[in-house]
């Protein structure tokens, strides 16, 4: 399916991927009473963080996130991946969203999808917070010819 | 023993769901950030579609007086709104646009990925001590 005027964006496949991470979080929160947040279950997998969520499980929720990729890679679609090459952006980025995941108190998955579904003003404020600032980065990481 | 279960299925899916939406490629991420550029909004169809289907986790969620398989539910209570979340929030955003990344997909990408995504991965664990170090 091919959106008109923006011809590599891919729809169809965002949103079943999208309902397929929604079925995640709603099978971690009906079934276990938990929000479904990767940066706090990848802080809790290294004893960081203060969570009830016992470390074992933290590793299985870490181990099936791969082995899930792993099945859609190697018996359905390839997964498409372009990295930055630049070490120096990959690490500085990683120690940012660490930090700052810790400091707000969830990413993507945690205020953006568990916390906005909620209607969570908190994760409604994080979640506006992160894209605004994410847009503003492309920008001017784009003006200093930091693109890739 | 069942919390461990919950959560290998409960990542399997969201990695699967990572994988099919295009969510591991962070030129694709990094591209919904570049809304001067070539905007690419794939990302909101997958918000969208992972939103929809957990606004209905949480209506079902207020109905019951515990969870399926465990006793009792561990949510987020808190309601404060604070410079720590606003702060926290603004660094994700820098991270997230100079890499493409943030944590789950940084994960999954261990698979195709392998070096790029260790580096992200240890630097964000750096991060997560840092800020414990901080005290903040």
């Amino acid at each position: 399916m091919i959106l008109t005027g923006f011809p590599d964006a891919m729809p169809f496949e965002g949103f079943v991927g999208g309902l397929l991470i929604g079925l995640a979080a709603a099978l971690m929160l009906l079934g276990s009473g938990r929000i479904a947040g990767i940066s706090g279950i990848a802080a809790r997998a290294f004893a960081l963080g203060k969570s009830s969520l016992p470390v074992p499980a933290a590793w299985m929720f870490l181990i099936g996130l791969l082995l899930g990729a792993f099945s859609i890679h190697t018996f359905a679609v390839p997964i498409q991946s372009t990295f930055p090459s630049s070490a120096a952006l990959l690490a500085a980025g990683g120690v940012v969203v660490g930090f700052g995941t810790r400091m707000g108190s969830g990413c993507t998955s945690g205020h953006g999808v568990c916390g906005m579904s909620r209607l969570s003003p908190r994760s409604l404020l994080a979640t506006a917070t992160f894209i605004a600032s994410g847009m503003a980065t492309v920008a001017l990481a784009n003006a200093l010819g930091w693109g890739w | 023993m069942r919390q461990s279960i919950i959560s290998l299925l409960s990542g399997a899916l969201f990695g699967a769901g990572l994988a099919i939406s295009g969510m591991m490629d962070p030129k694709r991420v990094r591209g919904f950030l570049d809304i001067a550029g070539e905007w690419d909004p794939t990302l909101a169809f997958v918000m969208g579609g992972a939103i929809l289907v957990m606004a209905a986790a949480w209506l079902l969620q207020k109905r019951l007086i515990k969870p399926l398989f465990a006793n009792n539910f561990n949510l987020p209570g808190t309601q404060l709104i604070d410079r720590k979340l606003i702060g926290g929030a603004v660094l994700i955003g820098i991270g997230w646009g100079l890499a493409g990344l943030c944590p789950g997909p940084a994960f999954g990408a261990l698979i195709v990925e392998p070096l790029s995504a260790a580096l992200f991965l240890g630097s964000m664990l750096a991060g997560m001590v840092l800020h414990r170090m901080a005290n903040l």
